[in-house]
């Protein structure tokens, strides 16, 4: 190691701690909803523990995400028919967007249930 | 959801991927429910990115190297002692430094969930959170540390800590010979991330 690469701003040698930026989204998630006390981080590292124990060839994300899902139904922040309709809304939106534009949840989408 | 498994470009938009819409909605109905800012999430994301790395860490241990009495506090208390320079740890999390010394190397995994100490060593790489890393580590720490390409002496013992939600481990490498008279500042340098978890050691000087 030489000295002049000491001031460049850390790298990983692994490659990116995040593979994609939903991995980033869900990781701050979590730990903004700690900061917030909405759980504690030992109810988080259950949570995660068990979703990594229930599939353990699943990627470290998608276990991240599915622990979060969890946690916050379980708290009320959340219910799955909300949850399990705005995926259905983003679906929607992400394929009326043309390429290039950032997609948004339009207000003018039929209420969830409804029209589909 | 897409049914097909792949995305097809002849609908006016792209579909995005199940998993990407599973993260959106989660975060728009946080965010419209007031549990989460959304530029809050931007800039903890950006600061774990890009801001933290592991050279936080290397600044305790360098500090550790060149600071006996910074040492000694480390040893009793290292959450107090790494506070004290400005990195505080999420709330109830215990910082242990583990010293490596020539009768003992110490190794760090989290066999749970990957446990990592992120105010010192910023997100932890990506095979830290691997399965074949969190087994292998216990069962067959000199075998994963060849891998690493660190080779100890006949005489050290390996000891390998499994991190928890509440206690989180910083190794404090040796410090490497021939750094007589370094600063704090030249020393951090030759602090890598892996030699704070104990997959590695310190760089010599070049």
């Amino acid at each position: 190691m030489k000295l002049s690469d000491l001031d460049s701003l850390p790298k990983d040698e692994s490659g990116p701690v995040f593979a994609e930026p939903w991995e980033a989204q869900a990781f701050a998630m979590a730990v903004k909803l700690n900061d917030a006390g909405v759980f504690t981080w030992s109810e988080w590292a259950e949570t995660l523990g068990a979703e990594i124990r229930a599939e353990p060839d699943r990627a470290y994300y998608d276990s991240w995400l599915a622990a979060l899902e969890r946690l916050v139904e379980a708290k009320g922040l959340i219910s799955t028919s909300e949850r399990l309709g705005r995926i259905q809304d983003w679906d929607a939106a992400a394929r009326a967007t043309p390429h290039g534009k950032p997609i948004e949840l339009s207000r003018s989408l039929p209420a969830r249930g409804t029209a589909r | 959801m897409p049914h097909d498994g792949h995305d097809h470009d002849d609908d006016a938009g792209a579909a995005l991927s199940p998993v990407a819409l599973r993260v959106k909605a989660l975060e728009s109905l946080l965010v419209e429910k007031g549990y989460v800012d959304p530029a809050a999430l931007d800039v903890l994301i950006e600061t774990y990115e890009t801001l933290i790395g592991p050279r936080n860490g290397a600044r305790v241990v360098a500090r550790a190297w060149t600071d006996p009495d910074f040492a000694d506090w480390l040893r009793r208390d290292a959450t107090a002692a790494i506070t004290s320079i400005g990195y505080a740890g999420r709330q109830g999390e215990h910082m242990v430094a583990l010293f490596n010394t020539p009768e003992t190397h110490n190794m760090v995994v989290c066999t749970l969930c990957s446990c990592y100490p992120w105010p010192v060593l910023g997100l932890p790489p990506v095979w830290y959170k691997s399965m074949p890393y969190r087994s292998r580590a216990v069962m067959e720490p000199r075998a994963v540390l060849a891998e690493f390409g660190v080779t100890l002496p006949e005489g050290t013992a390996v000891r390998v800590w499994d991190s928890t939600a509440e206690v989180r481990y910083l190794v404090i490498p040796q410090r490497p010979g021939g750094t007589e008279g370094w600063s704090a500042e030249q020393l951090a340098g030759l602090v890598t991330r892996d030699s704070m978890i104990g997959t590695g050691l310190a760089s010599s000087p070049a």
